[in-house]
């Protein structure tokens, strides 16, 4: 029998993996110039918020997207060490089975309380967040209108679900509009939107386009990932700066950018939102986050209810470097300072990745962005500032990138 | 039916023109990625084009399914009942 199926013809065998070969060709392409692998590095130690030893360097940290410095706050350190003595290092399981501990209601409690809002459902990663309310909440025969830039997990959410997904143009309110108006009549809409896109770290005319939203009877949900902490009076994001929280339905947010940890959030005033615990896949079928993790995130988030100095500090940073990188001749995102992200234009991959470790060897460390993750295929250097950056550290970060950018041949 | 075919496709002709940069000459079986080249930027605003002209929504999951200009023309016609 063995050996009749071994004399059996079969088809010739297709790479799985052949798919990926113009990828694989271009990273070749890439790391044959010598350059270092802008998507390799490795941090040895981590020294503080803002430093941490790469390849044996002292290097400051622009791209970690820590807004607010929260990872070595000592309280929230604290709490992290106690919630592993007393809790354990993992759940094992998920929030619907054994998952739930004190400390999972507490940074529920704790989220409510920044948001001033009355439900909040903690996932295990943002990314998990948006995939698991826009996939849920939107189904068969519904429409998603959402911007041509949103970020992955948003597309991810959205094909994940059964609805009919329509994009417009970036922060376009008339494109919005128009697609709106062609929906049928009678299909539930969602609109989904970020408060930053953070690519370009520009922010969204969020009033104008709740309104546009409200007035074709859709819901609204804004991922304010990236504008947690510090943007808006009581850092609740670019919806609460613009006065138009109320008007959203769902805010979506993460704990691994100002938070300072890992783990993803909804908050909402729906009144049905508790059913999403039982319906919500990613919710459901993902083991908890463990307690340490959310003991650092409760007592973090109610720390950056009261930290409007370093709101303040985090402006002047993004404001100071913005125009220091303008003065020096860089293109930037943005024409004004709009959150604490700051993206420096290069004019191509090649001279991005050349741009980027020129900074690495002058001991900074930004992001590299390149497409597809960009919008227009731009590459990108992206630089997210963080609260603990001392004014000093933004003149050393200005001349860093002034004599990498010559030495790059982009300046 | 016919000539609803016909005159949706002459005013979808005239909406690619301008993204058509090689000048490739279109028939039904043109296909947009292998053969105009379209990359999703193009794809994203020739779409809008086309979308504001009938006054209708293809989405993203209509979209996937389309392919070459034929299917766009039956795709419109049908969507514009």
């Amino acid at each position: 029998m063995t050996d009749m199926l071994s004399e059996n013809e079969t088809q010739g065998h297709a790479d799985l993996f052949s798919k990926f070969d113009p990828l694989i060709e271009m990273r070749r392409d890439l790391l044959s110039t010598g350059v270092t692998d802008p998507f390799g590095l490795v941090m040895e130690k981590v020294i503080s918020p803002t430093v941490a030893l790469c390849n044996g360097r002292e290097t400051i940290l622009l791209g970690t997207y820590n807004y607010m410095g929260m990872t070595f706050d000592p309280d929230v350190i604290a709490a992290g060490k106690q919630a592993l003595d007393d809790f354990g290092a993992g759940t094992t399981g998920s929030r619907v089975l054994n998952g739930t501990y004190a400390g999972h209601k507490a940074v529920e409690e704790a989220l409510c309380d920044f948001y001033d809002m009355k439900h909040a459902m903690v996932f295990s990663t943002g990314y998990q967040a948006n995939l698991g309310i826009i996939s849920t909440i939107a189904g068969k025969g519904d429409y998603i209108v959402l911007d041509i830039d949103s970020h992955a997990s948003i597309w991810d959410g959205c094909k994940m679900g059964d609805a009919e997904v329509v994009p417009f143009k970036h922060n376009d309110i008339e494109a919005m509009e128009k697609r709106l108006r062609r929906i049928p009549e009678g299909a539930g809409k969602l609109v989904v939107l970020e408060g930053v896109y953070s690519m370009l770290g520009d922010i969204a005319p969020l009033k104008e386009m709740i309104a546009v939203a409200k007035k074709y009877g859709a819901m609204v949900l804004v991922d304010e990932a990236h504008s947690m902490g510090f943007i808006g009076p009581n850092g609740r994001g670019v919806a609460e700066d613009q006065g138009c929280l109320e008007d959203v339905d769902f805010v979506i947010g993460t704990f691994s950018k100002s938070v300072g940890t890992v783990g993803g959030f909804c908050v909402s005033n729906h009144p049905k939102f508790e059913i999403m615990r039982l319906v919500c896949r990613p919710y459901v079928f993902t083991a908890s986050l463990p307690p340490s993790v959310v003991a650092t995130a409760t007592t973090s988030i109610r720390k950056l209810m009261t930290a409007a100095e370093k709101r303040a500090h985090l402006w002047e940073s993004s404001r100071t470097l913005h125009k220091g990188l303008t003065d020096a001749g860089f293109q930037l995102g943005t024409e004004e300072p709009q959150s604490a992200i700051i993206a420096v234009i290069m004019p191509d991959l090649e001279r991005g990745a050349m741009m980027w470790e020129a900074l690495l060897h002058e001991g900074l460390y930004v992001n590299l962005a390149r497409p597809p993750a960009t919008p227009a295929n731009m590459t990108l250097l992206r630089c997210s500032l963080c609260a603990e950056h001392s004014a000093e550290q933004v003149q050393q970060i200005i001349g860093m990138f002034t004599r990498a950018g010559k030495t790059a041949g982009i300046l | 039916m016919t000539m609803d075919r016909a005159e949706t496709s002459a005013r979808i002709a005239a909406l690619i023109e301008p993204f058509n940069k090689k000048g490739i000459e279109v028939a039904d079986a043109t296909r947009f990625t292998d053969d105009l080249e379209f990359d999703s930027l193009t794809v994203m605003d020739f779409v809008a084009a086309i979308e504001d002209e009938f006054d209708i929504i293809i989405s993203m999951n209509q979209q996937a399914e389309i392919e070459n200009y034929g299917q766009l023309v039956d795709a419109v016609v049908k969507l514009q009942g």
